[in-house]
């Protein structure tokens, strides 16, 4: 075997990462083939439901894979038990490596309180639960056919991102009625109107209809299964399986830098400290390392993005080495990306980092701008938002079932692209089985609105 | 956790190696695509050299799908945050070719821009296209001369290894074994394998002449419009017959033979005669094609402008061909769809027409009303061939 017995090394590595005071759930460990890796990579779950879209996002990746771009050595996905997937190409040396970085990711879930919350509400098991997502809806192929399943997966996934994270994944439909106003008592008139004949007084209080929704609603995927007229009932599972497998992914998009910086720190210290490892294998594993967190690919000056291993790891050391083990993790626990770097990505960092901003113009020059720091936090957070997609919500149902949605233009800074959000609205409408507008601004910033079927601008 | 590194070939291990997710999803996005591309058919049909059997299939470049979401009007600007050595104010060069013209909106991290050539088989086009014309298919004439072929019949303890009936020789073995179940599982006594025997069939050839006028007043434009035409009949022929002869002639005030490749690039000069075509056509036909055992077709091209002193020779011509013929077609390209009418080669088959001979005309303006044309002349043809010849037998009936 090519990995040469690193299965050995792992009950070591876990004495010693325990003792660091690493805490995790059970995590199973398997080798599969690179294929598999990628499968894992486009579709985000090792088993989840099929849709067109993934398999064009999948030869992308087969080409940048044969082109040498990336690699991937490992994935884990929380839960209890936790699954690693680790490729089957690793050799030793990088198994040991990724079996420690598989200890701090597992560590991370099943601390970071975003994780832990989100587990909660059921996706203690999203690996198994997103395997019978996919089992499912291959038996509503077999029932319905593939263009009936397929055109409520177009447009289950394409609001893929617009869940509301503050919510319970189990959700109660919003109250019918609004609450009674109170009524005054005890004064005069009130005791002798009581006083009069029962038959002249109305038995209930009329009650009011709660307006619908009673306030913005940006949990869409959630809204449009719960309130579609006339969807059906195996249509309204697929978009809560769909919002299912959302609230996962949150947590993974929203914590990256934490966490991956995370599991890097502690790749590298247990590394440090294992005396158990053969030494060829540790040279191997520290190169592999410093592969992984190098902030410039090699033979470039410059880079336009940042590696986040690199971003978290160079952060984590910052911390635990001013503050202590036990203060990082307090924040481990407690942050999320955008409290971990407006709280701890200072001036010193960047600067010794060498971090910058820069603007892409429209000719496509790329310049470098000064800011100050909090410019440069706000830039590398800024696609982190809702999974990056724009802001739009739900703000009423009129009374012929039309749906009206609010892009909130203003927050975004701009408009919605109109060919783009017609489709989207075409896909929804077919699961609606009513008109569906959306209000957003156009290039002149003066309010338009859009339906699946207005004709191109 | 990933870095940038070359990539080296897995070891095959486990069941993680019998299926792909991700494959399955690719196939249902290229039909996607396929569906896509159907709508487009006649400009795929259009553009290529696909009339004789040179290639069976055809090109086509597309898109990746996208799959739609909201996004931000793009407003050409962006910022982000990169690493490195830059201080303010640097310009790093056109930074990626992201931004270029023809890519707007390519996609952002995601696949949009990427562009895949897919194939399609021309046979494959051709089904679309007649279920898409709902074209009745042609009864082809039964000639009084038959060929013989092979076909299959009964079976037989000896033959080829490759035509083994492994489920009839498992029927054989499961027989014997029920009389006698101590018995060996196979035995060479099982094997049947299935025997051809030459049987005598009606004739199914063909031969269609594709005659075009290729002199001054035909531009590039009409003939690229007579190709497509062709494109189509030679398809929808090739549907029925199993053997299809396609003979190109082309005329000015003189007749040629073409090969396909040359036959598109002929450009003439110089008058119409048509009967020169017509008479070489029968010529072809006389030397080469018995009309006795042997589906002949016409279609003529052109934009109807014929000497005013040809009339007679042509009619003459032409009605000595229809006689024989399956079935002599003529198309009028011209820009004013209009004029068909009063030009003399349409009035010329018109004529033909009148006097009972399996023959017709249509006049189209541009590419766009082949496909009408096409079906024009196979709906004529197949009402036709009904009244005409009887109807085929049923393959492999014996006499």
């Amino acid at each position: 075997m090519k990995d040469g017995g690193w299965r050995s090394h792992v009950p070591k590595l876990e004495d010693l990462a325990r003792r660091h005071g690493l805490d995790w759930a059970p995590v199973i460990f398997e080798a599969v083939p690179d294929s598999f890796m990628s499968e894992i990579a486009v579709y985000g779950l090792p088993v989840r439901m099929p849709h067109w879209s993934f398999g064009a996002r999948y030869i992308y990746q087969l080409v940048q894979r044969h082109m040498g771009y990336s690699r991937l050595f490992e994935v884990v996905f929380p839960g209890n038990p936790g699954h690693a997937y680790l490729a089957s190409s690793n050799g030793l040396a990088d198994n040991i490596l990724v079996t420690a970085h598989v200890l701090g990711h597992a560590d991370f879930s099943n601390n970071n309180l975003l994780f832990r919350r989100c587990q909660d509400q059921g996706s203690e098991h999203i690996v198994e639960h997103a395997a019978s997502h996919a089992r499912q809806i291959e038996r509503d192929i077999e029932a319905h056919g593939m263009n009936a399943v397929e055109q409520v997966l177009d447009a289950a996934l394409s609001l893929e991102q617009y869940i509301d994270i503050d919510q319970v994944l189990r959700r109660e439909r919003y109250p019918e009625y609004l609450p009674a106003a109170p009524q005054p008592t005890d004064d005069a008139f009130r005791a002798r109107f009581a006083a009069l004949d029962a038959a002249a007084v109305p038995a209930h209080p009329r009650k009011t209809r709660a307006p619908l929704p009673p306030h913005p609603e940006r949990d869409l995927l959630w809204f449009i299964a719960t309130y579609a007229p006339e969807m059906e009932s195996w249509e309204r599972d697929i978009f809560l399986a769909v919002r299912e497998e959302s609230f996962y992914f949150y947590p993974v998009y929203a914590t990256q830098i934490m966490n991956e910086g995370w599991a890097s720190y502690w790749h590298a210290r247990l590394l440090r400290e294992a005396d158990f490892i053969p030494q060829a294998a540790y040279l191997d594993a520290i190169k592999c390392h410093s592969d992984v967190v190098r902030p410039i690919a090699a033979g470039e000056q410059v880079a336009l993005n940042v590696n986040p291993y690199h971003l978290g790891f160079t952060l984590w050391e910052d911390i635990v080495k001013n503050s202590g083990v036990d203060a990082a993790r307090q924040m481990m626990r407690e942050d999320d990306d955008f409290s971990f770097l407006r709280n701890h990505l200072t001036r010193d960092i960047a600067t010794e980092m060498g971090l910058f901003r820069f603007q892409r113009q429209q000719n496509g020059q790329v310049k470098v701008v000064a800011g100050d720091i909090e410019a440069l936090q706000e830039s590398l957070l800024m696609d982190k938002f809702n999974f990056g997609a724009p802001r739009v919500a739900v703000t009423e149902v009129r009374g012929d079932g039309t749906l009206v949605l609010q892009h909130d233009s203003q927050l975004d800074g701009r408009g919605l692209d109109a060919d783009r959000a017609r489709k989207v609205l075409a896909y929804v409408k077919r699961v609606w089985r009513r008109p569906v507008l959306l209000n957003t601004v156009d290039a002149a910033s003066q309010p338009v609105v859009h339906s699946a079927d207005s004709a191109a601008a | 956790m990933s870095k940038d590194s070359e990539t080296e070939p897995s070891p095959v291990n486990g069941w993680y190696e019998l299926f792909s997710r991700g494959s399955r999803d690719w196939l249902r996005h290229s039909e996607k695509i396929r569906e896509a591309v159907r709508e487009h058919l006649p400009q795929i049909v259009a553009g290529s050299d696909i009339i004789n059997h040179g290639a069976r299939t055809v090109r086509v470049p597309v898109r990746m799908l996208e799959h739609y979401r909201f996004r931000l009007r793009d407003s050409g600007e962006s910022e982000g945050v990169g690493q490195g050595k830059a201080k303010p104010g640097d310009v790093l060069g056109q930074g990626n070719p992201q931004s270029g013209p023809g890519q707007k909106g390519a996609g952002g991290k995601e696949d949009g821009g990427t562009e895949l050539l897919l194939e399609f088989k021309v046979d494959e086009i051709i089904d679309w296209l007649w279920d898409d014309l709902k074209l009745p298919n042609l009864q082809p004439r039964v000639g009084p001369s038959e060929d013989s072929d092979w076909q299959r019949e009964g079976w037989d303890r000896r033959g080829a290894r490759s035509r083994l009936d492994r489920r009839r020789s498992f029927k054989e073995s499961v027989k014997r074994r029920a009389k006698d179940a101590s018995s060996p599982a196979f035995t060479d006594e099982d094997l049947r394998f299935r025997q051809l025997k030459r049987r005598r069939q009606p004739a199914m050839r063909a031969a269609v002449f594709f005659l075009l006028d290729v002199s001054g007043s035909m531009t590039e434009r009409d003939r690229q419009v007579a190709k497509t035409f062709f494109f189509w009949v030679a398809a929808g022929l090739r549907r029925q017959y199993r053997s299809l002869d396609i003979v190109f002639v082309a005329h000015t005030t003189d007749a040629w033979e073409f090969n396909e490749e040359d036959f598109f690039k002929v450009a003439g000069s110089g008058g119409t005669v048509a009967s020169t075509g017509f008479a070489k056509v029968r010529e072809i036909m006389q030397s080469r094609f018995n009309p006795a055992n042997c589906n002949v077709y016409l279609f003529y091209a052109s934009d109807g402008d014929n000497a005013a002193d040809d009339r007679i020779p042509a009619r003459g011509e032409l009605e000595a061909i229809a006689k024989v013929a399956r079935y002599a077609g003529y198309i009028e390209i011209s820009a004013a769809a209009t004029r068909g009418s009063q030009s003399e080669t349409f009035r010329l088959f018109q004529e033909i027409a009148a006097t009972g001979l399996p023959s017709g005309q249509f006049s189209v303006a541009g590419a766009d009303d082949v496909a009408a044309a096409v079906r024009h002349f196979f709906t004529a043809e197949s009402q036709a061939g009904a009244q005409g010849a009887p109807p085929a037998g049923a393959p492999g009936v014996s006499p």
